[in-house]
């Protein structure tokens, strides 16, 4: 966990002071809506089809269990019992009131929690692997990077304005779990022939109506760098991004549009322009954010305790350890992820009750720490492995052991029509209709990884366009129809999704992925080549075929 | 931003001005006695361009009350009941078309 200074505790309750004073203005009158509108977007407040929106940002996706009990508070106090935690390390409310909305602020602040820059064209919220700290093999623990670009992009006034929003995304693994690829600037944690640490640094990456993956602009710049770099990029995009047309206002457009060895060639010579580099990091200004990252006392265990042993014998806790449960950097402990996919559910809800027993449950077995990850599931990121069937049992009985996670049935999508003033069809409901269909376990490992990702428009909150199998809802004359990609990736390999063929209707969704899948089950060399291997091997046309042949 | 009522005005069937209610983002329809209802029936239906325009003004005018006014489509049954003219405006006036995670 990280410790919040004086300065951070002083600058949330400010800013609280500050929104409550402009909800105040404008609900008196004092402020018109097109003043006020800028104002509660920089503070996560959208309005949506029923209510305001309220979106609170997760930084690098770490939450201590206090601060999921004020979450759940909020929820229970200012919503209505229950929050959806998002794909970029956010949660968000559905109901909230704006008269009430500087209170729930204030009762965040109080531990740690806000919601600046969680919306408008400004950087948002760092986002990480959720696995950060804990995960084998990573070279650093990149949520200290991630809290130095938070410190340094929060309220810096260069890059409040900019031409559209902002996102990073950091992960120090060989495996991304953070989707660096799709982020305006997703930075890979390496190390380099002198073994150095820095970071490659990929700019442009971004879904929506225009996607692209991020590219490489620079294989590795020094850890000390990293803010005088990030902010000659930042300069040129406030240069030369367009303001326009807001179509074309990301970053990746203008890495489109100057060719990515141009803007590699600005952003560089910017940087050298910058000369002194007062942005240079000191090692001790390093070492005192990662002084302030506190890790539990691991216990020195087994990893084979003979509770684990005992109840392995139980199937039903052995299929939940093969999907939920995965390697931790310490002998004896693991990191258990905790699925928000049940079966019927919408994908990445949690309700109050839900957030209280989950923060009680990490109290006992996590040291008080859970994580969220982008795939809109949550993680306990220390979880002794004797404890794994005590645990289980306790998640259970909550209706959090769905053993789903990476399985198709783990499906990602944004809240579509049913909640957002943008969509033109909806997610949730597929999203549920395919976890009934996928619901059988046995079929569901069968099948293996498989990610689904539901947008329900094109600005593409879902991801859908690097889900192995996407789906975005459109409109055609006041009718839902889904278009379906497949072959997408979020991960160190990403690609975008090939569309299969014509729209399909609302009703006929869930069939065609079940074709899709069948097709799959039917075309792959062997049972561990993955859905999006076969793809790949053999191209989208015998999965059109099976598809549209009787359609 | 471009005001509402800056832009051109095309309506093909009965419609209504909907907008969000300021101080808790309610869904609201204007009514015909200037003012506003979160009851779909209570809504004042406008048949041409030159209506829907003087109704969105009114409408915009109420900057403290209302968040967003805007024309959207209203079916009208037989009896008068006024139904949402599309699945947009059918899930604001219904609500989700999902079991919600708690009941309300």
């Amino acid at each position: 966990m990280y410790a919040y200074d004086e300065l951070d505790r002083t600058l949330i309750n400010e800013r609280v002071e500050e929104f409550r004073d402009q909800v105040k203005r404008r609900l008196s009158g004092e402020l018109t809506e097109d003043e006020f509108k800028m104002l509660r977007l920089q503070n996560g407040v959208y309005l949506q089809l029923h209510a305001y929106m309220f979106r609170i940002a997760i930084p690098y996706g770490t939450l201590s269990s206090k601060q999921l009990r004020r979450l759940a508070h909020v929820a229970r106090r200012y919503d209505r019992g229950y929050g959806h935690f998002t794909t970029r390390q956010n949660i968000q409310f559905n109901w909230i009131k704006l008269a009430e909305l500087p209170d729930a602020l204030a009762d965040l602040a109080e531990v740690g929690i806000h919601s600046m820059q969680t919306s408008g064209n400004n950087t948002r919220n760092v986002t990480s692997d959720q696995w950060a700290g804990v995960a084998p093999g990573e070279i650093e623990d990149p949520r200290i990077w991630s809290e130095l670009l938070r410190q340094f992009t929060t309220l810096h006034p260069e890059f409040s304005f900019l031409p559209r929003k902002f996102k990073f995304a950091i992960t120090a693994s060989a495996h991304d779990r953070a989707a660096i690829k799709i982020h305006d600037i997703g930075l890979r944690l390496h190390r380099n022939s002198q073994g150095e640490t820095g970071f490659e640094v990929l700019v442009g990456g971004g879904l929506g109506r225009t996607p692209f993956i991020g590219k490489t602009i620079k294989p590795f710049v020094h850890g000390r760098d990293l803010l005088s770099y990030v902010e000659a990029i930042l300069r040129v995009y406030n240069q030369y991004g367009r303001r326009d047309n807001i179509y074309k206002a990301r970053i990746k457009i203008l890495v489109h549009e100057l060719g990515v060895d141009k803007f590699a060639a600005e952003v560089e010579d910017e940087w050298r322009a910058m000369g002194d580099r007062a942005l240079t990091l000191d090692d001790s200004v390093i070492e005192e954010i990662r002084s302030r990252f506190t890790y539990p006392r691991y216990e020195k265990l087994p990893h084979m305790p003979d509770e684990l042993k005992q109840a392995a014998r139980d199937p039903l806790f052995e299929r939940w350890r093969r999907n939920s449960v995965f390697t931790h950097k310490v002998q004896g402990y693991a990191i258990v992820t905790v699925s928000l996919k049940p079966v019927g559910g919408p994908p990445g809800d949690a309700t109050a009750d839900q957030m209280d027993a989950i923060a009680d449950l990490a109290d006992r077995y996590s040291f008080g720490e859970i994580r969220v990850g982008h795939e809109q599931n949550l993680a306990l990121p220390h979880v002794a492995r004797r404890d794994l069937p005590a645990l289980w049992k306790a998640l259970d009985k909550i209706g959090l052991a769905t053993p789903n996670v990476n399985l198709v049935s783990d499906i990602i999508a944004c809240p579509g029509l049913d909640y957002c003033s943008l969509a033109n069809a909806r997610s949730i409901p597929i999203a549920q209709e395919l976890t009934r269909r996928f619901a059988n376990h046995d079929t569901a490992e069968l099948i293996g990884r498989l990610h689904i990702n539901i947008s329900g428009c094109i600005n593409a909150c879902g991801h859908h366009h690097v889900g192995h199998i996407g789906i975005l809802g459109v409109e055609k004359n006041g009718e839902e129809f889904y278009q379906i990609t497949i072959g997408g990736r979020a991960d160190e390999n990403a690609e975008l999704g090939a569309l299969i063929g014509p729209a399909v209707r609302y009703g006929d969704v869930a069939d065609v992925v079940e074709d899709i899948v069948e097709a799959y089950l039917a075309l792959r060399e062997r049972p561990d080549e993955l859905f999006v291997d076969t793809v790949k091997r053999l191209g989208v046309e015998p999965f059109r075929e099976r598809v549209y042949a009787t359609r | 931003m471009t005001s509402p009522l800056e832009q051109k005005i095309r309506i093909t069937g009965p419609s209504m001005i909907t907008a969000n209610r300021t101080f808790d983002g309610a869904v609201i329809y204007r009514t015909a006695a200037k003012s506003w209802s979160t009851d779909l029936s209570d809504a004042a239906i406008v048949r041409d361009a030159d209506g829907a325009r003087a109704l969105l003004a009114e409408s915009v005018a109420d900057d403290l009350g209302a968040v967003g006014a805007y024309i959207a489509p209203v079916e009208i049954k037989d009896g008068g009941k006024i139904n949402p003219g599309n699945l947009r405006e059918y899930i604001r006036s219904r609500g989700v078309t999902i079991d919600l995670s708690v009941p309300v």
